[in-house]
């Protein structure tokens, strides 16, 4: 079976990685791609780099269970996520998240489904260096919203 | 019973150190954050009710009810920011 999740600290390159998702079934007629990257400002601040920390072991665990829960949920193909670690640089690309289906409509949701599910759900702290120092990001109060719509509660934030 | 206790981000920093093993008789995850409190200095502030900590056992995110068992592996970390 073609493995779903990497945490690594090297780049991920979308194209082998939708090219991957179409070669795994030819009944795939949708592939959807989310895509986050680190940005050069946050809360007013400028951002010089990100330094992400993780849950080794935890992190494959959590991500492996949203993936099997949204195989439950949606009429999908395949998923692959992909999560960098360590120092990154603005405009680095930080997390792949690539769903296949036979029709736009579930890989659509299903993206969706598993950015929001990873974003309260999986071990990931991020560190921001600004001019005044180094903080950690704060959870956000609207990404736990965001996983309420599909009827979960995140109870991070 | 053994217990390996994990701590992450601004909670590893906090108590300097990102990983021990305690022996404690704990019941459940509310008693063992309890007992880790009751220690005072950086983990009275680091874990103190009232601050948002997360808690995974045995690496899945639990619920400070969760009863403990000889051998499991706690988690306590600050809300997860990834993505």
């Amino acid at each position: 079976m073609a493995e779903r999740v990497s945490i690594q600290t090297q780049d991920f390159d979308l194209s082998a990685e939708v090219a991957a998702l179409r070669g795994q079934d030819r009944g795939v007629g949708a592939v959807c791609s989310f895509i986050g990257t680190v940005r050069d400002r946050n809360e007013g601040q400028s951002v010089s780099t990100m330094e992400l920390e993780h849950y080794p072991g935890m992190t494959e665990k959590a991500i492996e269970a949203m993936i099997d829960e949204a195989f439950g949920r949606f009429d999908i193909l395949g998923a692959r996520v992909i999560h960098r670690v360590g120092l990154l640089q603005p405009t680095d690309q930080i997390v792949l998240v690539a769903v296949s289906s036979a029709h736009r409509g579930e890989s659509f949701q299903a993206c969706e489904f598993l950015m929001d599910y990873l974003k309260t759900q999986a071990p990931f702290w991020k560190k921001e260096q600004t001019p005044e120092g180094a903080r950690w990001v704060d959870a956000r109060v609207s990404d736990d919203k965001a996983l309420a719509r599909w009827g979960i509660d995140a109870r991070n934030a | 019973m053994k217990i390996q206790l994990r701590y992450f981000a601004s909670i590893r920093e906090a108590l300097g150190h990102g990983a021990e093993t305690i022996d404690t008789q704990a019941a459940s995850l509310a008693a063992l954050r309890d007992e880790l409190i009751a220690r005072g200095g950086a983990y009275a502030d680091a874990l103190a009710r009232g601050r948002a900590v997360r808690v995974a056992l045995n690496q899945t995110m639990a619920d400070e009810g969760a009863a403990l068992a000889d051998g499991a592996e706690v988690g306590f970390f600050p809300p997860v920011t990834g993505g």
